[in-house]
């Protein structure tokens, strides 16, 4: 089954690819974007199809390696 | 003395290392990530580069790579080990030095020299050093130094803050921070002081026809100290 996870920078961590993202938004004329904040989104396709295992796992993995905990959340969807 | 220096793919300063390193007595070894062990060393060294192409974060999959449980377990007894540009980033990945290092403040990849000021010489890395602020290059992309407000205290309390960026008379002020790292950090120690991660390079600055030399004072004085 597959699993996915969502990676985003915590509120008050400097994320200057999205500040740029913003910026060049706002150039397009999408002046109603007031802030954006870059993630990271991953499909992990994992061998059991138990999800409450698959999710104690997949929690697993955000700890250990997905995200940096000092400046980034995760999510499972 | 020994020293090793880890090559992960994409490590790319791991030879001006070397030079340095032997240039200054270390009889340094090459370690490559796969190999299953490390030989004995006074020393282990994580240089700068790419280390397997910045995916994931920088120093995120070297961080968890095989051969980091045996630099884990060294630094964990007590060894020295010295973490350059992305050897910083690995060593804060690892968990052995608090913190990360985000992506610089202003969008730019930093390459050029800078001033940084040694806050703490009670250390094998800055005992007796000939000089407190030295001329050093840094190259990085990713070298804003960012830690939680516990992290921060404790590493003021500790004395863990190695390294500031300042200008040429120690004067250490935000115009003088390249990348908007917190409090101008630049470098930090674990807290027994046998680790010591920083974005600028000595490596790079030991001969004056090339750069500067203050990198000299660096390695000369580390020889020492290990001695």
């Amino acid at each position: 089954m597959k699993v996915k996870v969502i990676v985003t920078l915590k509120n008050g961590v400097l994320d200057p690819q999205g500040k740029a993202i913003q910026q060049t938004l706002n150039g397009m004329s999408f002046s109603e974007v007031k802030e954006v904040r870059q993630g990271k989104y991953f499909d992990i396709e994992v061998s059991t199809t138990d999800e409450k295992k698959a999710r104690t796992k997949a929690e697993e993995m955000c700890k250990k390696l997905l995200a940096n905990l000092v400046i980034e959340d995760y999510k499972i969807l | 003395m020994k020293s090793s220096v880890i090559i992960f793919p994409g490590s790319n300063c791991d030879r001006d290392m070397d030079v340095a390193l032997k240039k200054f007595g270390f009889k340094n070894q090459m370690v490559w990530h796969n190999d299953p062990e490390i030989p004995k060393s006074d020393l282990i060294v994580l240089p700068g580069g790419f280390s397997y192409g910045d995916y994931l974060r920088c120093g995120s999959i070297a961080g968890k790579s095989k051969i980091i449980k045996s630099v884990i377990e060294f630094a964990n007894s007590g060894g020295l080990v010295l973490g350059i540009c992305n050897g910083f980033q690995i060593l804060t990945e690892t968990g052995l030095l608090p913190g990360v290092l985000l992506q610089n403040k202003y969008q730019k990849f930093i390459c050029k020299n800078v001033y940084v000021k040694i806050n703490n010489k009670e250390n094998k890395y800055f005992k007796n050093i000939k000089k407190e602020i030295l001329e050093l290059h840094i190259a990085h992309n990713e070298g804003n130094y960012f830690c939680t407000e516990e992290e921060m205290k404790s590493l003021n309390d500790n004395d863990q803050i190695a390294v500031t960026y300042c200008n040429e008379k120690g004067k250490e002020d935000e115009q003088f921070n390249p990348n908007g790292a917190l409090k101008n950090i630049a470098g930090i120690f674990s807290k027994k002081k046998n680790i010591l991660g920083m974005m600028p390079h000595p490596e790079r600055m030991i001969d004056k026809y090339l750069s500067s030399n203050d990198g000299n004072f660096f390695f000369e004085n580390l020889i020492e100290n290990l001695k």
